[in-house]
């Protein structure tokens, strides 16, 4: 069963079609690596997907929960998907455990030793136990990107969506943030990451989609597709990040 | 004829005038509070005509001069049939006259509160008021403390208006000190002294503020 159903979606921004008409199926438990230049559609695609963008035609089905503009539908189906930013977007008036802890409890009104039970666990998930009552302005930027995941895990989503999530970060701190979100791929969560790293992308991910021009360019099995492009264009953007 | 003379009994006079300025400061600042509040959140709101009325509200009260706003309470509502005591016409129009500007300068600090943390709450399933009430005005609010605080400055100031109506605030009383005794100079020195003892000190604290929570601090 897919966990993720997206169906020739079409998205423009005033006259600029971004994406033009858009399939694709995620099944449980499979990472979905989203590539391509800038400007391709990929975030757009991702941002789709929770609600972030509206469509302006198709259909995307994720976790259980049907696409809808009804927000007590939106909010359902936020519940169960989880999304972290290039740009972390902590609270920065919330202390660490604060920030894990408002959803959980505010949302799922989950009780508030079960909500403190939970950010500790999924902390620990991040490598960050000790960093319960620090302040995200007290943090590296890839601890609190790995905050930023611990908040989403919090809510125990049934898919992870990742926006860029390492471009602001140095190589270092690339890595910190890459080997939590390889664990979690280990651990059975459904992903999709839209990403500029075509290592971890290549090892990690089931699957690679490679978008051009706001539609699916290429499509396949990660390791194939890396190896061996089918198509011009990736065979081009695949060189190029060669470093 | 006699005057009398600038004497302590006098400047006690002062010092009562002075509690119904500092009293007319604290309804135009909860009653133009509690208002403005409301209207900044309807000059964001999502609905179109609730963003257009604040905003013209806002908009006139900003646009007409702050006697005008007590004129018209006073003696429009007098005509009216309704006859005001002079402190309540002079808090209803300080309150209406605060809230015009409190509501501008907050529409501005909830606007400063960058999209990205609108996006992360809506994205963690939060509903509008959920995020308003732990997200987006705890935030709001630190940034929104200098401003609120300088603005008080004005009122204090402004709340000298409403002597024209007869209120004997702090300018008022200086007024009736100074047709007793005829010293202007003593009596309005006296009376400015005492507007600057109680705006200089929310100024610096404004000062203090601002230097201490800057934005995106948690401190």
């Amino acid at each position: 069963m897919s966990e993720v159903i997206v169906e020739n979606v079409h998205k423009s921004f005033g006259t600029v079609e971004v994406l033009k008409g858009v399939s694709l199926k995620v099944k449980k438990g499979e990472v979905f690596a989203l590539i391509g230049r800038s400007g391709s559609g990929k975030s757009t695609l991702l941002r789709c997907m929770n609600g972030l963008e509206k469509v302006n035609s198709g259909h995307i089905e994720i976790a259980g929960h049907a696409m809808s503009r009804d927000p007590a539908q939106l909010r359902k189906l936020r519940t169960d998907v989880g999304i972290v930013f290039q740009s972390y977007n902590l609270f920065p008036h919330l202390s660490v455990g604060e920030n894990i802890m408002l959803a959980p409890r505010i949302v799922r009104n989950v009780a508030k030793s079960e909500a403190r039970n939970t950010a500790k666990e999924v902390l620990k998930l991040v490598g960050l136990s000790e960093k319960f009552d620090a302040y995200p302005d007290e943090l590296s930027g890839g601890q609190q990107q790995r905050v930023a995941i611990a908040r989403s895990l919090a809510m125990q989503p049934k898919v992870m969506l990742f926006d860029e999530v390492t471009s602001a970060l140095d190589p270092e701190l690339t890595e910190e943030v890459l080997s939590v979100m390889e664990q979690l791929a280990r651990d059975g969560m459904t992903m999709i990451l839209v990403t500029h790293e075509m290592g971890f992308a290549k090892r990690v991910a089931t699957r690679t989609i490679f978008m051009h021009q706001g539609t699916i360019w290429e499509e396949g099995a990660s390791r194939e597709m890396f190896a061996n492009p089918r198509t011009p264009e990736m065979r081009q953007f695949v060189k190029s990040d060669v470093k | 004829m006699t005057f009398r003379t600038f004497g302590p009994d006098e400047f006690l006079f002062l010092l009562s005038g002075l509690q119904w300025t500092v009293l007319l400061t604290i309804i135009a600042l909860i009653g133009g509070g509690v208002t403005g509040f409301l209207i900044a959140l309807a000059r964001v709101s999502s609905l179109q005509w609730l963003r257009i009325a604040a905003g013209t509200y806002i908009q006139i009260i900003q646009g007409i001069p702050v006697l005008m706003i007590l004129f018209l309470s006073y003696y429009g509502l007098g005509l009216a049939g309704l006859d005001l005591p002079p402190l309540f016409a002079a808090g209803a129009s300080m309150t209406v006259y605060a809230s015009g500007y409190l509501a501008e300068i907050w529409r501005g600090c909830i606007q400063s509160v960058p999209k990205q943390q609108w996006e992360a709450s809506e994205s963690l399933a939060m509903t509008r008021a959920q995020q308003y009430r732990y997200v987006v005005l705890p935030q709001a609010l630190r940034i929104s403390l200098p401003s609120t605080v300088g603005f008080a400055v004005q009122v204090v100031k402004n709340t000298s208006i409403a002597s024209i109506i007869g209120f004997v605030e702090l300018a008022r009383a200086g007024q009736l000190i100074n047709n007793a005794t005829f010293q202007p100079f003593r009596v309005f020195v006296a009376v400015a002294a005492l507007y600057f003892v109680v705006c200089y000190p929310l100024s610096q604290l404004s000062r203090w503020l601002e230097r201490r929570l800057h934005v995106g601090s948690h401190r």
